[in-house]
């Protein structure tokens, strides 16, 4: 059984090797002035971004365990390539994620607990794009792929009003969506690469590849490597190894400016695993060998970079800090979650339609009078 | 285009009534968009859009890849970012591939996001028979996003209700779909341009009567008026009322009509089994039970796919068809 890919480290953009070392691939050459400008600070957010993600991630996934959730999807394993390209995004982006982007949440701001009452199931929401805090992070959109249209036609809306493209890259807007291998099977992320070229969107297509579809390997999404894909769509695209954070930011970032440049959409794949399950309701052992996992775990981007920065001097105290403030943030998600009140009646009619809508103004007073007869009259 | 000795009254069919209410919509907001396959230069394969591109420019009205998914993804998209996009589907059969991006997001998305992103985008469908077409070309579709919570869907049956209706639907903040009877696009008729008959969902009494109550939306109420027209003359009187909104459905005109002639027949283009004529059906009889002399009856195009075009006048109802249920309704 053709379970994984080989995925030849040859063609794709590396910057640190698995043990750490600054070892850039030649492909990695052209983006090597986005690294220059990272300083030590920079490094220390991309590790602590890292590290609070993974706590985060394993302390939802405990809460479903203990019936908090309804579902947990982890990103575990896949936080290189999510916080290299969230903090390679500038603040004017706009990004659309699909369902599983936790760590590139947390990084453009989202108060991580929104995702906690999405899976708890008192809302759909989560969070609002238009709270600028909130840092252009569009909700999660759950049926597959569909949200890399709403991208695509966002960018198309950015060109009409001429917010792009201006030559000022601080306030050029770009969008960047993400999505995963199984995805690009579907038709809308088709169309949506159509559409992208077609209008010249300024916009980075950010497949995240973690090599699984649920329980089905990547081979039977496609027998060419995926970032070959762009090319018949007429967008440049490049591969990257979404497991070094260092490398995902530069590329992000490059693409990202060229996009927002003029130079229209661009396919970024990094390659990453998922180390944990799809979601809670899947069994891993069914379908994939340990041996397997294991060879990726060993290539965890945490690891890496964590080697990387004490192979910069990064003290002991760092690390034990980011520790207890990783710690600190799951204690305090924990906390919240106990805290989450169920929804009001109101809020499964309120938010159907912006105008006024006869059925909804009868449905819920209907529903309201019949529980409150429920209660014993006492309304 | 003949203008009538009142300034604000033109004649005209409601292919050119479409086009200058889109005109409009577009000249009032400037973040009003048309998308679709064939709508630049070409005006849309019924020349709905025709001259638009000209006039507005290839950003306002966008000649896009053919692809329907798409067309509403991106309409989507463009929505989020404040704009106004108003999507031809070419042919009603052709609009399955958008199912998805209109039922699970566009539908959804105010919603999803408890109100706080407005999605006002339009979905011009041209559906319905009686022109002759292939496969895929006659169809009714519009029970299925009737049944879908977030959509409002109508339909208007005049050139005058189809210029009004056009700018009140890109004016909705909720997404609309927009059922326009392809073959009622050429008759023309009045289209007073100095103000709306009808709020957006507004159901009508547009024929007077005192034996039955007829109701039908699009094409069908040209037929239901035929209908009457015929029976009057043989001294049955016949109430007929214009649905214009599938969702919501504006019942009280339905139900004080109803109230008075006692008898009510829903007719329909689309196949009858768990349609918008069955909604109506069974709300009519909750609503009016007291009132009613007799069952409510359907008629419908059979529950079979839309048939080759040389057996479309026995799938369609027509005015006997109707008839034929009245004769029911009043032997009871």
């Amino acid at each position: 059984m053709a379970e994984t890919e080989s995925t030849s480290p040859a063609p794709a953009v590396q910057i640190l090797a698995a043990d750490g070392t600054v070892a850039p691939t030649a492909s990695a050459e052209p983006y090597l002035e986005y690294l220059d400008r990272l300083t030590s600070a920079d490094h220390e957010q991309f590790y602590r971004d890292m590290v609070i993600a993974r706590a985060f991630d394993t302390e939802a996934a405990n809460l479903q365990r203990q019936g908090q959730l309804a579902l947990w999807p982890p990103c575990h394993g896949q936080e290189g390539a999510q916080v290299g390209s969230g903090r390679a995004a500038r603040a004017q982006d706009h990004i659309f994620p699909s369902y599983r982007e936790h760590a590139v949440g947390l990084v453009r701001g989202v108060d991580l607990l929104g995702i906690i009452e999405v899976m708890r199931g008192t809302t759909h929401f989560g969070w609002d794009a238009a709270d600028p805090s909130n840092g252009n992070f569009r909700p999660y959109t759950l049926v597959i792929g569909a949200q890399t249209l709403h991208a695509t036609g966002y960018a198309m809306g950015i060109n009409f009003d001429g917010a792009t493209g201006t030559g000022n890259p601080d306030t050029d807007q770009a969008v960047v969506v993400y999505f995963g291998d199984g995805a690009t099977s579907q038709g809308d992320v088709n169309e949506s690469m159509v559409f992208a070229a077609s209008y010249q969107t300024p916009q980075v297509f950010f497949l995240q590849n973690n090599h699984w579809a649920i329980s089905v390997p990547v081979t039977t999404q496609s027998r060419t490597p995926l970032f070959q894909r762009a090319a018949g769509f007429g967008i440049p695209s490049v591969q990257v190894d979404g497991n070094d954070v260092l490398a995902s930011y530069a590329v992000t970032a490059k693409h990202l400016d060229s996009a927002r440049a003029g130079g229209g959409p661009q396919l970024i794949e990094a390659l990453t695993y998922r180390i944990g399950a799809h979601t809670t309701s899947d069994d891993p052992t069914k379908y994939r060998t340990q041996e397997l996992t294991d060879s990726w775990i060993a290539r965890d981007p945490i690891v890496r970079f964590q080697a990387f920065l004490r192979g910069q001097g990064a003290s002991d105290a760092f690390f034990d800090g980011v520790t207890a403030e990783a710690h600190d943030y799951a204690a305090d998600i924990r906390r919240r979650t106990h805290a989450i009140a169920d929804p009001e009646i109101g809020l499964m009619f309120d938010g159907v339609y912006s105008d006024d809508h006869p059925l909804m103004t009868e449905q819920k007073q209907w529903l309201e009078q019949y529980e409150a007869a429920l209660d014993g009259g006492a309304s | 285009m003949s203008v009538s000795t009142e300034t604000t009254l033109q004649t005209m069919p409601m292919a050119k009534a479409l086009n200058a209410g889109l005109r409009q919509a577009m000249a009032d907001d400037p973040k009003v968009l048309l998308m679709g396959e064939d709508i630049g230069k070409l005006g849309g394969v019924f020349r709905i859009t025709e001259g638009l591109q000209a006039q507005f420019g290839d950003n306002r009205v966008l000649d896009t890849p053919l692809a329907e998914s798409g067309i509403i993804g991106t309409a989507i998209g463009l929505a989020m970012r404040g704009y106004r996009p108003v999507c031809e589907i070419q042919f009603d059969g052709f609009i399955y591939p958008g199912f998805n991006q209109i039922t699970s997001q566009l539908a959804k998305l105010t919603n999803r996001t408890e109100g706080a992103l407005q999605m006002p985008v339009v979905i011009r469908v041209p559906y319905g028979g009686h022109i002759g077409a292939v496969e895929h070309h006659q169809e009714s579709p519009e029970a299925y996003f009737a049944h879908t919570a977030g959509l409002r869907s109508v339909s208007p049956s005049t050139p005058n209700d189809a210029y009004w209706m056009i700018q009140e639907a890109i004016a909705s903040n909720d997404p609309v779909m927009f059922f326009e009877p392809k073959s009622r696009y050429w008759p023309k008729g009045d289209v007073d341009l100095s103000q709306s008959a009808a709020p957006l969902h507004a159901s009508r009494v547009v024929r007077l009567g005192t034996d039955a109550t007829l109701v039908a939306h699009g094409a069908m109420v040209t037929v239901l008026l035929q209908a009457a027209e015929l029976a009057a003359a043989d001294g049955i009187s016949l109430e007929v009322v214009d649905l214009r909104s599938l969702a919501p459905i504006d019942y009280e005109p339905l139900l004080e009509s109803v109230r008075k002639t006692g008898r009510l027949i829903v007719a329909q283009e689309a196949p009858g089994n768990v349609s918008v004529g069955s909604e109506i059906a069974a709300t009519v009889a909750e609503r009016a039970f007291f009132s009613l002399e007799a069952p409510v009856l359907r008629v419908s195009g059979f529950d079979v796919p839309f048939p080759p075009a040389k057996l479309e006048k026995l799938f369609l109802p027509d005015a006997d068809r109707v008839l034929e249920a009245v004769d029911r309704a009043l032997a009871y």
